[in-house]
């Protein structure tokens, strides 16, 4: 069964064209890897999915239907996480306000809703993170208190927008490989965008390569080749496999290596 | 031990029954104590947003509120909520991370305090009208005003609590929060028109220029104490309650003005908890 097709879709921000007639099926419990330079649309065809852009051509469904704002089958990591800097909110309480967060009246968490934070938080490592305040944690260890926030209340679909930017080699690592272990186990399937390719390569199953307003949607060896990213890139690219390694090159550079420094760049300025 | 004991008590006795021979000492110690608690409470959001200048604004522009209801002979606390309410609602409509705005703000408050001067030029009891509204005048509360500032904290707390779950969630994670279908606007306008309605009790009691004493120290301070959600409502509420009656206490023994009293306390409760979270930062950042 499929969980996310896209059919001839065109989505638009602000009248401006990010993915135009774009094609494509995600089956149950597939890991895919969503690539692609920076503005290729990948936050925007999450919010898509997520039902928050309808398609201004064409359809997209998910779990079959026309997504509609916060279906609880979806959990949602997002890019932009404005986690104010001074937070002292203990871990629980921030995961807390997420559950039914959209009802009126006085927050209010049962017994059961704490067992099942303290169930994700386990199930992602981070016990520890209950009583803590965000703002004496570290990158990666906020990071995997959202992950775990995203798996509340059992997603069948996961959306994981950047989850290893800026996070150092090592965090990367644990998050990559709990996603994957939860994953798996719970047979969620997982859109899980990222600069980099060959850290996800033991875990992915399919890649979703995005660039130029298109998508590409097929294994590793099928997608991530020269003249398929050579058009989404709209230049010359030139694509290396050594030692078990993908290594996209534009002109003698790495270009995935150079649009990430480029990346961290941009956020030293914000 | 019994002895010393005793005399404590004799003391406080006292202090109580030599404040509260007073009627308008009595009169101030309700009305602070309403306004305390829903400084605390309002404003443990205000700084959990990080808007706390938004908060600052819209006591500026209440005061040309308050300055223009008095020149047409209304009570200034019509004019100030008039204002304050326009002011917060216009903010929160205009963009949901207001407190990014520091600069539209800043100037929009300058004009606002302009625009307080001179309607203070045309009214005939500049100083004293000048003095009470920027600096608060708890001591003159006579009992209307503690029925009014009863009604309106009464009103501004069930709003809070109306909105209180989505509030956290769109402050905490505004991006996922509208991904589940929150209003990130309509959140934003609510919460800046119950700060207006808080503002504006608040500036009753320690004027317009010190509102942060009560709506931005005490929370400041329990977010530090504590970092539950309910315990942290709590302390703070309890911080700005206290700061306000000692205030009081100390203002009718040593004669100087109440506000004077509040701010200093305000600050000391700030401060007092600023060094452990030094250090727990240092401590993180490793």
């Amino acid at each position: 069964m499929s969980v996310v097709t896209l059919d001839r879709a065109t989505l638009r921000i602000a009248g401006h064209v990010v993915l135009s007639d774009v094609s494509f099926d995600i089956d149950t419990g597939e890991f895919i890897g969503v690539l692609g330079p920076n503005g290729a649309g990948k936050t925007t065809l999450m919010r898509a999915i997520l039902g928050l852009l309808p398609p201004t051509k064409g359809k997209v469904n998910v779990f079959g239907c026309t997504p509609e704002r916060g279906n609880p089958a979806i959990g949602y990591l997002p890019q932009l996480r404005t986690v104010l800097p001074d937070l002292r909110v203990r871990g629980r309480d921030f995961i807390a306000s997420s559950l039914n967060g959209e009802r009126w009246g006085l927050p209010a968490f049962s017994p059961r809703d704490r067992d099942m934070i303290d169930e994700t938080l386990d199930a992602v490592g981070a016990r520890d993170l209950a009583t803590r305040p965000l703002s004496d944690m570290s990158g990666g260890e906020r990071q995997r208190l959202l992950l775990a926030q995203a798996l509340i209340g059992d997603p069948r679909l996961l959306l994981l927008d950047e989850p290893l930017i800026s996070l150092d080699p090592r965090h990367q690592e644990v998050v990559i490989d709990v996603v994957r272990k939860v994953c798996r186990e719970r047979k969620i399937t997982v859109l899980f965008s990222a600069h980099e390719l060959n850290q996800l390569l033991g875990t992915l199953d399919r890649v979703l390569y995005l660039g130029n307003r298109e998508a590409v949607l097929g294994t590793v060896e099928d997608v991530v080749t020269a003249p398929v990213l050579s058009r989404l890139y709209r230049t010359d690219i030139q694509v290396v496999r050594a030692d078990g390694h993908i290594f996209v090159m534009s002109r003698g550079r790495d270009v995935e290596r150079t649009e990430h420094l480029h990346d961290h760049h941009h956020d030293h300025h914000h | 031990m019994s002895n010393v004991q005793s005399i404590y008590t004799t003391t406080i006795m006292t202090i109580i029954t030599d404040m509260f021979a007073y009627d308008f000492m009595i009169n101030a110690f309700a009305a602070a104590g309403v306004v305390a608690v829903v400084s605390g409470v309002v404003g443990y959001f205000l700084v959990m947003r990080g808007q706390t200048f938004a908060g600052h604004a819209l006591s500026h522009i209440g005061f040309a509120g308050a300055t223009g209801a008095a020149l047409v002979g209304l009570a200034p606390l019509w004019g100030l909520l008039a204002f304050t309410l326009a002011a917060g609602i216009v903010m929160g409509a205009l963009s949901e991370r207001i407190s990014n705005r520091d600069v539209a703000i800043g100037v929009i408050l300058a004009l606002a305090l302009g625009f307080g001067l001179l309607f203070l030029h045309y009214t005939t009891s500049f100083a004293t009208q000048a003095t009470a509204l920027l600096f608060g005048n708890v001591l003159a509360v006579d009992h209307t005003m503690i029925a009014t500032l009863a009604a309106l904290g009464t009103i501004t707390l069930a709003a809070m609590a109306a909105i209180m779950r989505p509030l956290i969630f769109a402050s905490l994670q505004p991006e996922l929060a509208e991904a589940k279908g929150v209003s990130l606007r309509f959140v934003s306008t609510a919460f800046l028109a119950i700060v207006a309605l808080a503002v504006s009790a608040c500036a009753q009691i320690v004027g317009v220029l010190l509102v942060f004493t009560l709506m931005v120290g005490p929370p400041a301070a329990a977010q530090r104490i504590t970092t539950g959600l309910w315990s942290g409502l709590l302390v703070s509420a309890a911080l700005a309650l206290a700061d306000a009656w000692l205030g009081l206490t100390m203002a009718f023994y040593t004669d100087w003005p109440v506000s004077f009293c509040i701010a200093v306390l305000s600050a000391i409760g700030y401060f007092a908890t600023l060094p452990a979270r030094g250090a727990r930062h240092a401590q993180a950042e490793t």
